[in-house]
């Protein structure tokens, strides 16, 4: 019997605004607890909501980017649940008639493409803080972060396993951040998702019973969680148990779920539209002014890579994953824009490499675009080979010669030997010296004319340029 | 000195013949010897009045006065003051002293009124008779054996027995309009929108509105030009032009069309209020007005709509008193959960409770449809029966109350007959409508009887103008009750 894993993902992005999504207070992150509460946020007697433009527009982009219908009018509504972080006694949300209804995105995972259908987006705000430590066995409430502005993302159970899920989320991280309506922050909690995940006999139409795992605040920890939520699913199952709806906790130390609250234990919200807040009007003017606002979104810019710079679906998609990479290709690739490939295969490669391992991000990156492309032509006028290419751009990360790739060359005197009588000389003195690999070769062992020409780099001391290498010795052996 | 009128008072002032913390201190004797008996106030702070008076002194003296500088004015405890306990009524705020002044609040000070007092008030405006303060009820000044009226009691006993020349109050289903009823003074519930909820501590957000209740519409023009203007603080707020609500008051009714709803003139009214309602009608005649039959055909349904919606909000609204950021909490419990409930349970008054459950039920899942979205769509009905009706004429008039003042204790175990006596103001509340009571004579016992009239939208200056062509002609705004 084979299963089928269903996942749907609920993410709450944390809107970029620099106030509060019903107060004037400042969301910024880190502040000392309660510095950043008004009067609205503690919830005194008496106190109103008034909506910030800046987080509705927001979350007008996102509808837009994802092709989603945007409702007008737009209704906030209260959730009402007793929770001491909570200082009203509910959190303004959004129930029926969120801000925006479908769209979708296109995901890739290896070399297969899959369109994610969106259910919503709908703005609401964020609580406050718990705290149970130092406290003595009271607990400590920080309302700084109650009425941060959220839009919780909320995609249809579309996805079929971990990896789908993982490259919906980063996809999803990408695109709030390419068009700027939150930083994507995860350890800060910017962008925190929770996912549905239920497993059904394959073939089979029926959604199986769902658990939502909580917490999973990074893209590896939702893989993980996933992962084992469905294995534990599937064992309980096969050994004849059936699946409890519940919400559950991930445990990241130990790689494992447990329960947290079971459906019977859920809640009745008691939603209502919130009778302080108007019905939101979102006129058409005020979504096309937005539209024309938005960058180039990246499917647009993947479907151009492969369009305009012949490069594969994959390769536009991996350098179209940030805004900001896309746009170092982009201007890498706007100096040699014969050579798209070259340039996509560094940025890909040793740039996206490099950083990785560094840990750092690509608008910190020490080689700027200009200074790669000044490499990448060297490569291409055979000035230079692609292995000590690698060794100038090392050069380059540390900063020496001011990231000067000519000088970089010259310094360490790595052109190219170029010149053909010199180049047949050694090919000359390596082909004497290596007689019985020529007999090899022309007995039909390939293998040897790959040493030969090793031999030949090396002679060179991996100046000479391989291709040229290469001809002159199937001349000689001819 | 007591039965003048805002305007008098303000002349007085601006021409030296008083000084503002001399009336003041006028006002908190007559507060002192009366509020023992009547119980109207619940808190006043004697220094802090006569700061203010002192300051508006200096204005009056440097030429700065504006129309209610000076003038003491009662305050409902439900609007938040600065530094000055806010309790609505309630043990749950028996302790809070606001840090931050309501956007009503703020209008007052920016003209240099004095703030004489936070008037008594059923518990989070919950209530018609002020039983449910959990300062003791308020006495009415014509009896002392009957209720004031409810929520804004307090301000209107107040008011009614001269120990502050005006006052605020809010209605959410006819708390400013029926105890100015039974009170026998002026008071009007402006158009949903045009009074700022910003520190008004909300009881249903939907309904609640401040307004304000005096001796006559004359007095009642004068508080709303301080008391109406947009707040951006307050999303409900509107945004108009600014309008001086005494503009039309010297305007003759000739002509004007009074609708009379023939649902409000069947069963349920009392003899003597019909026979003071008819007086009424007939002096508007003399006028120059004429009557016409209106109907609104779902106004019946108004009480049990509003004691659906008005919990469901309330009870959403009151969540916030918790016990975890002010306000009261209780002694001693054992977790958080305990905490919540036996702070809930000690700080709220048995009335509070019944509307939050009332509320909670409405709201759960699987009633939602039936009892809110329900509600709601009569809501539109009712709204739609006045837009019909004011096809056919301009104003509509009734009795604000199906009786005059009842016994205290006399409804307390029934808040059915209780809700009811809300029935001919909660319509206009739940259209949004402007609502105002005028006093238009006494009946059963010598207790006062109201006027009802529900104006249009935004036609405030027009419903005050009627009333002031009305109290030109008559004195029952002018009687007050007498005292030993």
């Amino acid at each position: 019997m084979q299963w089928e894993i269903v996942i749907g993902l609920e993410v709450h992005a944390q809107l970029s605004t620099q106030s509060k999504i019903f107060s004037g207070a400042s969301t910024a992150y880190g502040a000392t607890p309660n510095s950043q509460a008004c009067a609205v946020d503690l919830a005194l007697p008496g106190v109103l909501p008034v909506l910030n433009k800046g987080a509705v527009e927001r979350a007008i982009k996102l509808g837009v980017a994802v092709g989603g219908k945007i409702n007008s009018p737009s209704i906030f509504a209260r959730k009402n649940y007793f929770y001491p972080d909570l200082p009203k006694g509910y959190q303004i949300s959004q129930f029926e008639l969120p801000v925006v209804d479908g769209g979708s995105l296109k995901i890739q995972v290896g070399e297969t493409e899959k369109i994610v259908n969106l259910t919503r987006a709908h703005l609401e705000e964020d609580a406050g803080k718990s705290l149970h430590k130092d406290f003595h066995g009271m607990s400590g409430i920080d309302l700084n972060r109650a009425g941060t502005p959220l839009l919780e993302i909320v995609s249809e159970p579309d996805m079929r396993s971990s990896a789908e899920a993982v490259a919906y989320a980063k996809k999803l991280h990408s695109l709030v951040r390419w068009i700027g309506i939150c930083d994507g922050n995860m350890q800060e909690g910017s962008f925190r998702c929770d996912a549905n995940v239920s497993v059904r006999h394959k073939g089979t139409e029926k959604l199986g019973t769902r658990c939502e795992i909580k917490n999973l605040n990074s893209f590896r920890f939702m893989e993980k969680a996933i992962e084992y939520e469905a294995r534990r699913q599937i064992e309980i199952i096969e050994d004849g148990g059936s699946i409890r709806q519940e919400t559950r906790l991930y445990d990241a130390d130990k790689n494992e779920t447990r329960t947290m609250r079971s459906k019977e234990e859920a809640h009745d919200y008691r939603y209502f539209p919130d009778p302080d807040l108007l019905p939101l009007e979102i006129s058409d003017e005020w979504i096309n002014n937005l539209k024309a606002t938005l960058p180039e979104l990246p499917e647009a810019r993947r479907d151009r890579y492969v369009a305009t710079f012949d490069l594969s679906s994959y390769d536009a998609e991996t350098l179209t994953s940030s805004r900001e990479l896309a746009d170092y290709f982009e201007a890498v690739v706007k100096q040699l824009p014969t050579q798209a490939k070259l340039c996509a295969n560094w940025v890909m490669g040793e740039v996206s490499g490099r950083l990785n391992k560094e840990g750092i991000e690509i608008t910190a990156c020490p080689i700027n675009p200009t200074q790669l492309a000044a490499l990448l032509s060297r490569i291409n006028d055979s000035t230079i080979s692609g292995k000590a290419a690698k060794d100038v751009f090392n050069s380059m990360w540390s900063g020496e010669h001011a990231g000067d790739a000519d000088a970089i060359i010259a310094a360490k005197g790595l052109k190219q030997m170029s010149d053909s009588g010199e180049l047949e000389k050694l090919v000359d003195e390596v082909l004497s010296a290596n007689a019985q690999q020529v007999a090899d070769y022309r007995g039909g062992k390939q293998k040897a004319f790959n040493s030969l020409v090793g031999q030949v780099m090396k002679a060179s001391r991996g100046k000479a340029n391989p291709a040229q290498v290469n001809a002159i010795l199937k001349q000689k052996l001819a | 000195m007591f039965n003048a009128s805002l305007k008098q008072l303000s002349t007085q002032l601006s021409e030296k013949k008083i000084s503002s913390v001399e009336l003041t201190e006028i006002f908190l004797k007559q507060l002192q010897k009366l509020n023992p008996s009547y119980n109207a106030f619940i808190t006043v702070d004697e220094a802090m009045s006569l700061a203010q008076a002192k300051a508006a002194d200096k204005k009056i003296a440097a030429g700065q006065a504006q129309p209610l500088t000076g003038i003491p004015i009662a305050q409902k405890d439900i609007f938040c003051t600065k530094g000055l306990l806010t309790t609505c009524g309630s043990k749950m705020l028996s302790n809070f002293v606001s840090p931050y002044d309501a956007g009503v609040i703020e209008r007052f000070n920016q003209v240099g009124a004095v703030n004489i007092g936070k008037t008594n008030m059923d518990e989070f405006a919950m209530g018609s008779s002020n039983e449910t303060s959990f300062y003791g009820p308020v006495r009415n000044p014509w009896d002392v054996a009957a209720v004031p009226g409810g929520s804004s009691g307090g301000s209107a006993c107040a008011v009614a027995a001269r120990m502050a020349p005006a006052a605020t109050g809010t209605d959410t289903g006819g708390s400013i309009r029926q105890p100015a009823a039974l009170c026998g003074i002026s008071g009007i519930k402006p158009t949903y929108g045009l009074v700022s909820r910003y520190g008004m501590i909300a009881f249903a957000s939907s309904l609640d509105q401040g307004g304000p209740m005096a001796k006559s519409a004359e007095d009642l023009a004068l508080m709303l030009n301080v008391m109406v203007g947009f707040d951006g603080r307050d999303s409900t707020s509107l945004q108009r032009e600014t309008e001086d609500y005494q503009h039309d008051l010297a305007k003759p009714l000739t002509g004007l069309r009074i609708g009379l709803p023939k649902e409000y003139f069947a069963d349920g009214m009392s003899d003597d209020v019909a026979v003071a309602t008819e007086a009424a009608l007939e002096k508007y005649r003399q006028l120059g007005a004429k009557t016409v039959e209106v109907s609104l055909p779902n106004a019946h349904l108004s009480i049990p709509v509003y004691y659906v919606l008005a919990p469901a909000e309330a009870s959403s609204n009151l969540s916030r008193f918790d016990g975890v950021r002010y306000g009261y909490r209780a002694k001693s419990y054992n977790d958080l959960d305990d905490m919540y409930r036996k702070s809930r349970a000690q700080g709220f008054g048995a009335e509070v409770k019944r509307r939050i459950l009332i509320g909670t039920y409405v709201l759960s899942h699987g009633y939602y449809d039936a009892y809110y979205i329900k509600a709601q769509k009569i809501r539109r009905l009712i709204a739609q029966d006045f837009i019909d009706a004011y096809k056919q004429c301009d104003i509509i008039m009734g009795p604000t109350t199906p009786t005059v003042a009842f016994d205290l204790g006399e409804k307390n175990s029934d808040p059915i007959q209780m809700y009811l006596s809300d029935i001919y103001t909660s319509a206009a509340s739940l259209a949004g409508l402007p609502g105002m009571s005028i006093p238009i004579g006494f009946g059963d016992k010598n207790r006062p009887i109201g006027l009802h009239v529900i104006g249009n939208y935004f036609t405030e200056a027009k419903m005050l103008n009627v009333a002031h062509q009305y109290q030109l002609e008559t004195d029952w705004h002018l009687r007050s009750p007498q005292f030993d």
